[in-house]
């Protein structure tokens, strides 16, 4: 074996692990459940193979899944332009100071380290009926009975917007301290006023990051099951809380697997689309920091 | 825009962050004796009530266990991948780094029951294997993100001049490059271990009946109401994955000042 074909080998040979674990642990089970989706559930027990179209007739046709569908996506925009509003003012705030900037980055990488559960479930201790808000509202003598403040949409948005904020900060600050300061003195040297060189300047090229953010932000709200569980009402299920009702409670692992792939082409789509205009770098970028 | 704006904005970012965080701290040393509001004094007694809860130790043990082994074998791979990565031109490189940071960008559900739905075909049930399996993919692509931004500060040079100083590649590897690798491979493992330690929806995919990891513990436990015991296992969960990392970070950066970065 010549040198040259050993230092091609090497790579490969360092890749190889972690490509072989993605083939069989990703990539073949997600080929495997578009299989298992057109599989058919039977009385008796084990599942019949075969090509049916009965699961996916169910998935796509049936009002209460599009319902659902329609609700997680706009629970996860609603989440997205919330996280875009509080955190862009912030990151710019984080990008522009001088001291503590560092402090301040450290505070925000803090909550990715504090468990997502305890995160969540921390708002009941705020906004339950026995929480920090009832109890000041009472002593003070403005309420004599607590009021009912969680289990709905808003406090599964709020639960969202509490865990995804951090990422959403990160991408834009990561934006912004990629462009040069001076652009915007020099836009304001130009006649701009401080708001103009802002809108004009900074802003569109801060768009990547704001991006990034987004799509995370929006991917992991649409896909997730804890927060509706442990925030929301009875009548709050996204379309994670039906993955699970199918595979886990019912065993329609059938239906269950069109159901995923349901979940998986909507928000797949939305990562071709921004792969296509903006590429993984950004996103990598963020989420590497 | 003023900076007042901002400054202000971004403190009242920062405690809606944090708030709703140090109240369950606040709550959990609460003498009350329903462990909510109002604050009657200072007590101990729901750690204690914790320490004496056998469902939680045995959740402490198998996270600890699970979060360990994913560490290891998440940034063995992970550490590997990303080397061949920022070391060689690879042809395909963009597909290849897709693909190893795909299972984020998989929904966590769809990752969860894929693998479950697959591995059941193959006759491996529910079990500790599987849940292990299921942490190391998806660990995998924020190890291989973090080591690789680690990786790409180590100068080959040096290396180079250990070779040309006689050393063979082997030695260089184990007493050049190993000793400069060592911040990346620990901040892949603590990555690695922390988001392991933290994850609820694929576990609960994936685990067998009767075994609990904290979190999903935790899950259960909110099923009935929030309990004070619950607010203080918040507070050793806080406690552990904020105050072990901060000290994995001075050490990290001890050792990269060490090493001559």
């Amino acid at each position: 074996m010549t040198i040259e074909t050993r230092e091609a080998r090497q790579p490969w040979i360092l890749l190889s692990p972690s490509l072989v674990a993605i083939t069989l642990l990703l990539v073949i089970p997600l080929l495997f459940i578009v299989v298992y989706s057109f599989w058919l559930r039977t009385a008796t027990g084990a599942d019949q193979a075969g090509f049916f179209l009965d699961n996916w007739n169910e998935a796509l046709t049936d009002a209460f899944y599009r319902d659902i569908l329609l609700y997680t996506l706009k629970i996860a925009a609603i989440t997205t332009v919330a996280c875009a509003l509080l955190g862009y003012p912030a990151a710019y705030f984080i990008a522009r100071s001088k001291g503590n900037k560092a402090l301040l980055l450290l505070l925000l990488m803090l909550p990715f380290w504090i468990s997502y559960i305890i995160r969540t479930m921390s708002w009941i201790n705020i906004l339950g009926v026995s929480g920090a808000i009832n109890s000041i509202l009472i002593s003070l003598g403005i309420i004599s009975e607590p009021i009912q403040m969680l289990y709905n949409q808003v406090t599964i948005v709020l639960g969202l917007v509490h865990f995804l904020l951090p990422f959403m900060i990160l991408n834009i600050y990561v934006s912004l301290e990629g462009i040069d300061v001076t652009l915007e003195d020099a836009a304001c040297s130009l006649g701009a006023t401080r708001w103009q060189s802002f809108l004009e300047v900074t802003l569109p090229l801060s768009i990547a990051g704001l991006a990034a953010g987004g799509l995370l932000c929006f991917v992991l709200a649409a896909g997730t099951y804890i927060t509706p569980v442990i925030l929301g009402g009875p009548s709050d299920a996204m379309f994670a809380n039906l993955v699970f009702e199918a595979i886990i409670t019912q065993l329609d692992w059938p239906l269950g697997s069109a159901l995923s792939l349901m979940l998986l082409a909507v928000l797949g789509a939305l990562v071709l689309v921004y792969n296509h205009f903006l590429g993984m770098g950004q996103l990598m970028k963020g989420l590497g920091k | 825009m003023s900076w007042l704006f901002l400054r202000l904005w971004t403190v009242l970012v920062y405690l809606f962050l944090f708030l709703p965080i140090g109240v369950v701290m606040l709550l959990s040393f609460n003498a009350n004796q329903f462990g909510s509001f109002p604050i009657t004094g200072l007590s101990f007694r729901w750690f204690f009530k914790l320490a004496d809860n056998d469902a939680i130790l045995r959740a402490f043990e198998t996270s600890l266990l699970l979060g360990s082994l994913t560490a290891v074998i998440s940034t063995t791979l992970g550490v590997l991948a990303s080397l061949a990565l920022v070391r060689y031109k690879v042809p395909g490189q963009n597909m290849i780094s897709t693909l190893l940071i795909a299972p984020i960008l998989v929904p966590e559900v769809v990752l969860a029951v894929a693998l479950l739905l697959f591995l059941n075909a193959l006759s491996i049930n529910k079990s500790f294997f599987l849940l292990l399996m299921g942490h190391v993919i998806f660990t995998l692509p924020f190890v291989v993100l973090v080591v690789q931004a680690r990786l790409v500060n180590i100068r080959r040079d040096v290396e180079e001049a250990a070779m040309s100083l006689g050393a063979s590649p082997r030695q260089t590897f184990l007493q050049i490059t190993l000793p400069l690798l060592a911040p990346a491979v620990f901040a892949g493992m603590l990555f690695a271990f922390t988001i392991s330690f933290d994850d609820i929806t694929g576990t609960l995919f994936w685990k067998p009946g009767g075994v609990e990891t904290v979190p999903t513990q935790i899950f259960a436990m909110l099923r009935n109401s929030i309990s004070p015991e619950i607010n203080a296992l918040g507070t050793v969960m806080i406690i552990l994955t904020v105050g072990l990392p901060l000290l994995g970070i001075g050490i990290v950066r001890k050792m990269s000042t060490k090493s001559g970065e």
